[in-house]
């Protein structure tokens, strides 16, 4: 257990220090949300009517972003090596990673979602499904990541091939994640959608750790 | 009198050598292309010709006849995959690894010809050549899929190591296929609710059964043939690589 | 050619879709298979399939 809080704080400890770049992440999320207003026109009504959309395309893609960083540096220095040598089983280091990427790449989303949900006109119990469905939905989406960096971090052009295997695997958190936020289907079909979104976090983040632990292993000799 | 040693191959262990499996397989090659020749001649014949129209949708269940089997291969390739995986992580079947890396593009290629003709059946009968309905965006990320699985397999140098890694993948696809399937019926009814033709309605006349069966059969031996064809070559070219290396280090034998 | 209704157009571009992909299919196999097969045997190593078996 030691090693896997060890694991875990070396990870928050690298990308706090990283220089900023927990700050880009935030920033590329809210950039990324307040562009849209551009391409679609400064109608209210119809942003408060995609906004729930907008929030988590930009958290998917901010999410995408950091991916790289999960596994890459980790392999170009050995310790990617060296973790498969360690006492605790590989499994769990990574998902030491997948609690610290949620750490460092979800939550400081969420607390920059107030600034989105202003820019784009939603209203104060919008915004608070939003939040929940977030914080309900992102643990998936790191766990797809993990997959994804993983299955991608032995290979030598592996940059953009990571996104596009997990987008489709995606697919159903996007949904899930917007459908317990929009009412067209009426309360019940949105408490139904959290109650699936978090149904599918909590599988994700069991199973993946083992699924990249697998790859990363069998990627390696 | 001797007693024979030599230990007697079974016939897995002879599908396990891809020498053996390449002698064992080669002659089924020519026999399956020549049956699927003929009934691909026969479904053309019912589907285009000697067949009447459906009652309720016309002329366009012509359509359905190339629509049904590749749609039907574009699950049917991934469960190939999927089993293929399985042998892969489970037994190190070397053939596992040939027959998934075989497989991925001819699903991706199947299941691009049933979304190209389930949108030109659309178009006459929804009016539309792309709806957001389940089964088509499901398909459409099922596409997705195997062109990530594809570019994945493309990535690595190393075919072995490429194998294990994409067999981790496409299990990991195989348990979140029902997952997006449903997920995306369930937001396709909240979005449009039952507009949509629905199959389940009339019983199917046995003139429309001949020209579907037909198809069905040629399609899928269709796929046999090619994915044999296509394991083949991958077996050469895994011993083209095997040669090249060993003449690049200059211990030629 | 029988009359194929008022969508005659839909259904022949769907067949003749569908067996250009099936053609293209078929000639890409072949042409991997021809080529493997030629590079092995500039390798020198046409035979290897039923010499290495034992």
């Amino acid at each position: 257990m030691s090693g896997f809080i060890s694991v875990l704080s070396r990870e928050i400890r690298l990308s706090l220090r990283g220089g900023g770049e927990i700050l880009t992440l935030v920033l590329f999320f809210v950039i990324v949300g307040a562009v849209v207003p551009f391409a679609v026109g400064p109608d209210k009504a119809l942003l408060a009517r995609i906004a729930p959309g907008i929030v988590w395309i930009a958290a998917f893609l901010a999410m995408l972003l950091g991916l790289e960083k999960l596994f890459g540096p980790d392999r170009a220095d050995g310790t990617l090596a060296l973790y498969r040598l360690a006492d605790i089983p590989l499994s769990a280091v990574v998902a030491a990673k997948v609690i610290a990427h949620w750490l460092t790449a979800a939550l400081p989303l969420i607390l920059a979602s107030p600034a989105l949900a202003l820019l784009l006109a939603m209203d104060g119990e919008t915004f608070g499904r939003t939040v929940l469905s977030l914080l309900l939905g992102t643990p998936a989406l790191a766990g797809f990541g993990a997959i994804g960096a993983a299955v991608t971090v032995a290979t030598r052009r592996g940059g953009l091939l990571a996104p596009i295997l997990i987008a489709p695997l995606s697919v159903p958190v996007l949904i899930f994640g917007v459908g317990a936020i929009s009412a067209s289907g009426g309360p019940d079909q949105a408490q139904a959608a959290a109650l699936l979104l978090a149904a599918l976090s909590l599988m994700v983040v069991v199973l993946s750790p083992f699924a990249a632990a697998l790859a990363i292993d069998w990627g390696e000799d | 009198m001797t007693i024979d040693t030599t230990p007697k191959m079974t016939w897995w262990n002879r599908l396990s050598h891809p020498g053996q499996f390449v002698a064992l397989t080669r002659p089924l090659v020519l026999p399956l292309a020549l049956l699927t020749g003929v009934l691909f001649a026969v479904g053309l014949w019912y589907g285009l010709f000697s067949s009447p129209p459906e009652k309720y949708m016309g002329d366009t269940v012509r359509i359905m006849y190339v629509h049904v089997p590749t749609a039907w291969l574009s699950q049917f390739v991934y469960a190939t995959m999927a089993v293929s995986a399985l042998g892969t992580l489970v037994w190190r079947h070397p053939m596992a690894d040939v027959s998934m890396k075989a497989a991925a593009p001819l699903g991706a290629a199947f299941t691009a010809m049933a979304l190209f003709t389930g949108s030109l059946w659309g178009r006459p009968t929804w009016g539309t050549f792309w709806e957001w309905d389940g089964r088509m965006t499901s398909t459409l990320v099922l596409l997705f899929i195997y062109l990530g699985i594809v570019a994945l397999w493309r990535a690595f140098d190393d075919q072995l190591r490429a194998a294990r890694v994409v067999a981790v993948f496409t299990l990991v696809g195989a348990v979140n296929i029902p997952i997006i399937k449903f997920s995306v019926d369930w937001w396709s009814t909240l979005h449009q609710p039952a507009s949509v033709f629905r199959p389940d309605g009339p019983t199917m006349p046995g003139e429309i059964l001949t020209p579907l069966f037909a198809m069905f059969f040629a399609f899928t031996f269709l796929f046999v043939t090619l994915q044999l064809a296509a394991m083949h070559t991958e077996v050469r070219r895994r011993r083209i690589t095997t040669l090249e290396r060993r003449a690049a280090r200059g211990d030629l034998k | 050619m029988i009359a194929l209704g008022a969508h005659a157009e839909f259904i022949i571009s769907a067949y003749a879709g569908v067996f250009i992909g099936l053609a293209a299919l078929v000639g890409w196999t072949m042409l991997a298979a021809r080529q493997t097969k030629r590079r092995l045997e500039e390798l020198g190593d046409g035979q290897r399939a039923s010499s290495s078996a034992q």
